[in-house]
């Protein structure tokens, strides 16, 4: 009767929660390592990659006004000085390459690139500050592809020690959403004003906060929904099998739906129902036909997160609880539900991820939020307006990644 | 203390029990043997109401269990069963206590409770009360296990294979702890096993099932002596049988008070199947005897394993 349901195969990798490598296989086997001299491949790519990035593309790119494409800078040819401490974290990562994967190394490496990270941010920074002060006030000094490999290869450095000093999920997705810290630092302190990117939050810091405020309403109006509709239903599934096969076909299905297709197909019925109810304030296009299907694609991973959260308790814990005299009611607070709780958390982690990132086509049906800025930068080519409508909404995914991964991490903690 | 009167359950068309009767006096340890698909398991559950019987009923203490809410008669019969099913987010304690919660104790008298079980299976409180299951070994969960279906104080203790999924030696180990809470506690207990050696060990009555109904009930000896059938000596062993009847009788039954014997002495509460394995081993036919303390009380001779003396 009973019968688990598949695997989340949906599941993204990297979100899944299953269990991590031993650390000495992790060391030793798990990941590449190297023979001879390099001793870590993937951080000897990095390296490798980086610096091609840096001698082969822009660093920052200067153009008379926001919208024309402006002309390279590599990273040589910058009018300040690269800091000592930047010098130094590359070349902690360059000679980590060579040296013995201890947990020293991890630990010097993770640091090193973390600074690198915050570091590249600071220079280009200062870059554009000097370059402004000698150029008209249209002109813009804007982040160049050698500067974004660059922070993504440090970045992925950063990923690469900690996956290697084999942290406890929680405090490596804390660790991820902290590299973000200095950036934060940087901007508040107003070291990167002179860079195009901020200029352009300048000119619109009133829309982009109006922007920030609407996109966590529209992730708000779609998990609310979708947690009241999905609790009863992930549950109704966890206890019938004639519930849960026709009812995880229907949300597989709307999970393949693209979102722009759906979010258009709303607006149809949603409107007849708007003319239908006139006092109700409903409407076709805005910020309800994004709810809807924003919870329409938040159901799958609630309900079945929930279902299969709760048929994996095992057989003879709710035979010794039924034994011991629970009452149907207390098996299921009591035993059940805190058992399932890890299942559900990691599918609410993917949903909240998933709809922050959805939100951002909602704006297309004129719901607003981070969206509208990006699909506004496309539409004007502005290229710099899109990064701001995208960097904020991959914050809000990195943070809300990690607040969860901490909260399961606290709840199955002592229990592991 | 707990009757059976002709019950009867399928499972689809398939029968579990038929028409079956049995008695267990207060302070008698039961125990239910049969190979898998005898039924054991089913009377077992029909006990606190897991399984309703088809036809027939079950009376506990004189009532009939069906005018007891099934949950009331659960939380005055401890139970344990083999995969033991302790609840993995709660620490140690907080498992042992899960009846007592229910009943309502006040926390001070579960607490007291608590570590007073723990100490009883040789798992000090201190270390153990704030663990969670997953960091104790098999053995130490069994124990928890046992402990959790004790903590109410209940009058029957109720066991499904509790000890079939351990090593030998922890087995053992957790057969003579229980052993011991019986004749300390005089609680009826019923423990279902498919092992006649843990039977023989154990029991004070052997209720031996075959589809569905019993084959012999009786002491271990009986069912040794006296078989009702073939199908029972099959069951039991026909090559060691002398075996598995020396290891009723310890070495205190057959001792010569006041003899003395050279060489390495044998407990007194030795079994005589222990005794015929140090004669052999020994290479000699007389040993000394000697109590838990060390004294010498006796010796025992290899002729003394075959009859009672004059």
């Amino acid at each position: 009767m009973r019968k688990r349901l598949l695997p989340l195969t949906w599941l993204p990798k990297a979100w899944s929660s299953e269990p991590l490598p031993d650390p000495m296989t992790a060391m030793g086997q798990g990941l590449p390592g190297g023979r001879g001299w390099v001793r870590n491949r993937v951080l000897g790519l990095l390296v490798i990659g980086a610096i091609g990035a840096a001698l082969s593309l822009s660093f920052v790119t200067v153009a008379p006004n926001r919208l024309v494409s402006g002309a390279a800078v590599a990273l040589q040819s910058l009018m300040v000085a690269v800091p000592w401490d930047l010098w130094a974290a590359a070349a902690v990562l360059v000679i980590a390459v060579f040296v013995p994967a201890t947990q020293l190394t991890q630990v010097a490496v993770a640091l090193a690139a973390a600074l690198l990270f915050a570091g590249l941010a600071g220079l280009a920074g200062s870059e554009a500050a000097l370059r402004s002060a000698g150029l008209p006030a249209l002109a813009r000094v804007s982040l160049g592809g050698g500067f974004w490999l660059m922070l993504l290869m440090a970045w992925l450095a950063f990923a690469d020690a900690l996956q290697r000093l084999d942290l406890p999920l929680g405090w490596r997705s804390l660790a991820h959403a902290a590299l973000l810290g200095p950036l934060v630092w940087l901007v508040g302190a107003g070291a990167l004003d002179q860079l195009s990117l901020l200029k352009e939050y300048a000119n619109r810091d009133e829309s982009f906060h109006a922007a920030g405020l609407r996109h966590l309403q529209i992730v708000a109006a779609a998990l609310a929904p979708s947690l009241l509709i999905g609790l009863p239903l992930g549950f109704a599934a966890a206890r019938s099998d004639r519930v849960a096969e026709p009812l995880l076909a229907l949300l597989n299905l709307v999970q393949t739906m693209p979102s722009i297709a759906l979010f258009a197909l709303l607006i149809g019925p949603l409107s007849a129902l708007a003319a239908a109810l006139p006092g109700w304030g409903l409407s076709g296009i805005g910020l309800l036909p994004a709810a809807v299907a924003l919870t329409l694609y938040a159901l799958l991973p609630i309900v079945h997160g929930l279902s299969s959260g709760l048929r994996q308790v095992p057989a003879a814990v709710l035979a010794a609880a039924a034994g011991m005299g629970m009452t149907p009611r207390q098996r299921l607070w009591r035993v059940e539900m805190p058992l399932a709780l890890p299942v559900l958390l990691a599918a609410l982690r993917v949903t909240t991820v998933q709809v922050i990132g959805l939100a951002v086509v909602a704006a297309l049906i004129g719901a607003g939020g981070f969206g509208a800025l990006v699909f506004q930068g496309l539409a004007s080519s502005a290229i710099d307006l899109v990064l701001l409508g995208v960097l904020p909404v991959l914050a809000l995914a990195a943070v809300a990644d990690a607040g969860f991964a901490l909260l399961i991490m606290a709840w199955a903690g002592p229990q592991r | 203390m707990i009757e059976w009167q002709a019950v009867s359950k399928s499972f689809g068309n398939v029968p579990a029990v038929k028409e079956l009767s049995l008695t267990i006096a207060p302070g008698e340890f039961v125990v239910l043997i049969g190979a898998s698909g005898s039924g054991k398991s089913t009377l077992l559950r029909m006990a606190n109401r897991l399984v309703d019987p088809d036809q027939g009923r079950v009376l506990f203490k004189g009532q009939d269990t069906r005018a007891l809410r099934a949950e009331d008669l659960r939380r005055r019969m401890g139970y344990a069963i083999q995969s033991i099913g302790l609840f993995a987010h709660w620490t140690v304690a907080r498992n042992i206590a899960t009846v007592p919660e229910l009943l309502g104790w006040p926390a001070a008298r579960i607490a007291a409770r608590v570590d007073e079980l723990l100490a009883l299976f040789d798992l000090d409180p201190g270390l153990y009360r704030g663990r969670y299951p997953q960091q104790l070994s098999g053995g130490q969960q069994q124990r928890v296990g046992v402990a959790r279906a004790l903590a109410a104080d209940p009058e029957v203790l109720l066991m499904d294979e509790p000890f079939g999924a351990l090593d030998p030696v922890t087995r053992q180990a957790l057969q003579g702890e229980l052993a011991r809470i019986h004749r300390a506690s005089g609680k009826t207990i019923v423990l279902v096993t498919h092992d006649i050696d843990e039977a023989l060990r154990l029991a004070s009555r052997i209720v031996l099932l075959d589809r569905g109904c019993i084959v012999q009930a009786g002491p271990p000896a009986q069912l040794l002596l006296q078989p009702a059938s073939d199908a029972v000596s099959d069951f039991i062993g026909r090559s060691d049988l002398g075996l598995k009847l020396l290891g009723l009788l310890s070495v205190a039954d057959r001792l010569r008070a006041g003899e003395s014997a050279p060489g390495e002495p044998i407990l007194v509460s030795a079994s005589l199947r222990e005794a015929m394995s140090a004669f052999v081993v020994r290479q000699t036919d007389r040993l000394p005897v000697v109590d838990a303390q060390g004294r010498p009380v006796g010796a025992i001779g290899l002729n003394d394993l075959l009859r009672r003396r004059e």
